[in-house]
């Protein structure tokens, strides 16, 4: 066994457990934390495979942005496990049928009968990866490529729309206006002549 | 290295690769840490200046041994774990907030041919890394099982999602400008003296990286995840002893990355500001000429000046307001950085390359 087989067989074992935990874990922050790590370990062995650009993108996007706001939210519910568990048996059939299907697809593109998968080709020359994939992207695929764009485009635009709600009743800053502010806005000097000394005081 | 691979001859090849590695590690990891604990002296030392006072200056000369007894006090300190807390995530959450900030140096070019691991993506490597430092903070937060950790995790989850969005702008200019993922390849881009370093014609990018830098370490005036008026001490409140010093550690190790990024991307890393401004014989006087010429003494010229900057900014900002600094990150640094990429894409377009 050569040292990458060991590192490939190591972060294989990692991802399949974390994974397993991810759906067995009670606590939803330990999944989510989980789910990191199968992340991670996804990343490792991209990178084991030469798709190194692939690989730190994974860790970049997903476990450096989208996975930080999924605990963010995780982490501010207030979630009763118990709630949680009692559909289980009524969502068992479902389920079912579903993990079932993932099995056999996988089983297809594992055995590459039916897909003809070919492996994966070996690093081309010495032009790196991640200019491999810019070349491909901004010539090949430049159109599904700006579609995919479009979409995320639309994507950000309807997420932000759909917290755009003003309630009149909500008190809140507005920077700009503060920044602005200039010290004849806040301060008025007044002139006025000294008040004369009462008795008794 | 050739003379310590020769003596563990007698070791299978992979095992000495293994071991040649390991001591590599040491030796920029090292440096780094007393690095880490003298900017802590560095720290108190300036600011008591800025603040006309002494700083410390009782634990051996000049106060010069004061960060060791710092460590040696903070390790005989017990370690309390709050009742109801997640232990493990607890005890692993400072290590998880160090590890990236110690990991990153393994691509950081220390001269030209000074470096651990000369990787393609090397760009891309640091910016997946430092995205990681923030489970720590997260982790730290909610296995404390307390308020006040878990608003400072909020915060600083927040803050760091928001800058880092920035900071990856700030890259592509540089990316763009120098053709090259690779770090060795970004510094020798900028040879030719201090007029071909990226921080002239991409100044806008410069400030917007070295703000997002202050940011994504959590320091003043950024530091509202530990702010101490309204949360007490932020995510590491219920931390005690060796774990909150790991903390510590790896806020500074972060400070001393940013710098020495900074320094790499913006200001041509270990090349001499005299390089090809002063004639080649310069470079061949005996003593001045290694001063002059490029070497990693320059490195660690700029990276301290960073430093100190990093220093300077928390002896003389006041502390931003939460949503003041949601604003600044999204609403002026990011347009900056898009009007700058887009208006240098123009220029690369048109054939007009200043930094060249």
């Amino acid at each position: 066994m050569t040292f990458v087989q060991f590192l490939f067989y190591f972060f294989a074992a990692i991802q399949v457990l974390a994974a397993l935990r991810v759906v067995t874990v009670k606590n939803p922050v330990h999944a989510a934390l989980f789910l990191v790590l199968t992340f991670v370990s996804a990343a490792c062995m991209w990178i084991l495979l030469e798709a190194e650009f692939l690989g730190l993108l994974l860790v970049l996007v997903y476990v450096g942005a989208v996975m930080v706001l999924f605990l963010f939210v995780v982490m501010m519910l207030d979630v009763n496990i118990a709630e949680m568990r009692e559909g289980f048996a009524s969502y068992m059939p479902v389920a079912l049928v579903v993990a079932i299907i993932m099995v056999v697809e996988m089983g297809m593109v594992l055995t590459q009968r039916i897909f003809n998968v070919r492996p994966p080709v070996e690093k081309v020359a010495d032009v790196s990866n991640t200019e491999a994939i810019g070349a491909v992207m901004y010539t090949d695929y430049v159109y599904p490529f700006e579609i995919a764009a479009v979409i995320l485009l639309v994507a950000i635009i309807a997420a932000i729309s759909l917290t755009l709600r003003r309630r009149p009743a909500t008190k809140y800053q507005t920077p700009i206006e503060q920044i602005k502010v200039r010290r004849n806005d806040r301060v008025r000097l007044v002139s006025m002549k000294a008040e004369k000394k009462e008795n008794g005081s | 290295m050739e003379t310590i691979a020769a003596l563990l001859d007698f070791l299978p090849q992979e095992l000495v690769t293994v071991v040649l590695i390991l001591i590599k590690i040491v030796a920029i990891l090292l440096p780094v840490m007393i690095a880490v604990a003298y900017l802590t002296l560095a720290e108190r030392k300036v600011i008591g200046y800025m603040q006309i006072r002494m700083g410390p200056n009782r634990v051996g000369p000049k106060g010069l041994l004061q960060p060791i007894a710092d460590a040696v006090k903070l390790m005989f300190k017990e370690i309390i774990i709050p009742a109801n807390a997640g232990k493990f995530l607890f005890i692993i959450a400072p290590m998880i907030s160090l590890a990236p900030a110690l990991a990153a140096w393994a691509v950081v070019p220390f001269s030209d041919t000074l470096v651990l691991s000369n990787i393609n993506a090397g760009l891309l490597y640091i910016l997946a890394l430092t995205s990681l430092g923030v489970y720590g903070v997260i982790i730290a937060g909610w296995a404390s099982n307390s308020k006040y950790a878990l608003l400072g995790a909020l915060r600083s989850a927040a803050q760091i999602v928001a800058y880092e969005i920035a900071m990856g702008f700030a890259l592509v200019g540089v990316l763009m400008a120098a053709g090259s993922l690779n770090l060795g390849e970004i510094i020798d881009a900028q040879r030719g003296g201090i007029h071909h370093w990226f921080f002239i014609p991409l100044i806008g990018l410069f400030l917007v990286y070295f703000i997002s830098g202050v940011a994504e370490t959590n320091r003043a005036p950024f530091d509202v995840a530990e702010g101490e008026s309204e949360i007490v001490a932020g995510f590491h409140v219920e931390y005690s002893g060796m774990a909150f010093a790991v903390f510590f550690l790896a806020e500074y190790a972060n400070m001393i990355l940013i710098g020495a990024l900074t320094t790499i991307l913006f200001l041509g890393g270990w090349l001499s500001p005299f390089d090809g401004i002063l004639p080649a014989s310069a470079f061949t006087i005996p003593v001045l000429g290694s001063f002059l010429d490029s070497g990693v003494h320059w490195f660690v010229f700029k990276t301290a000046f960073f430093l100190l900057l990093f220093l300077w900014f928390r002896a003389t900002f006041p502390r931003y307001r939460y949503d003041q600094i949601m604003r600044l990150g999204w609403k002026v640094l990011i347009p900056v950085t898009l009007v700058w990429i887009f208006g240098e894409g123009l220029a690369i377009a048109l054939g007009w390359k200043p930094w060249e």
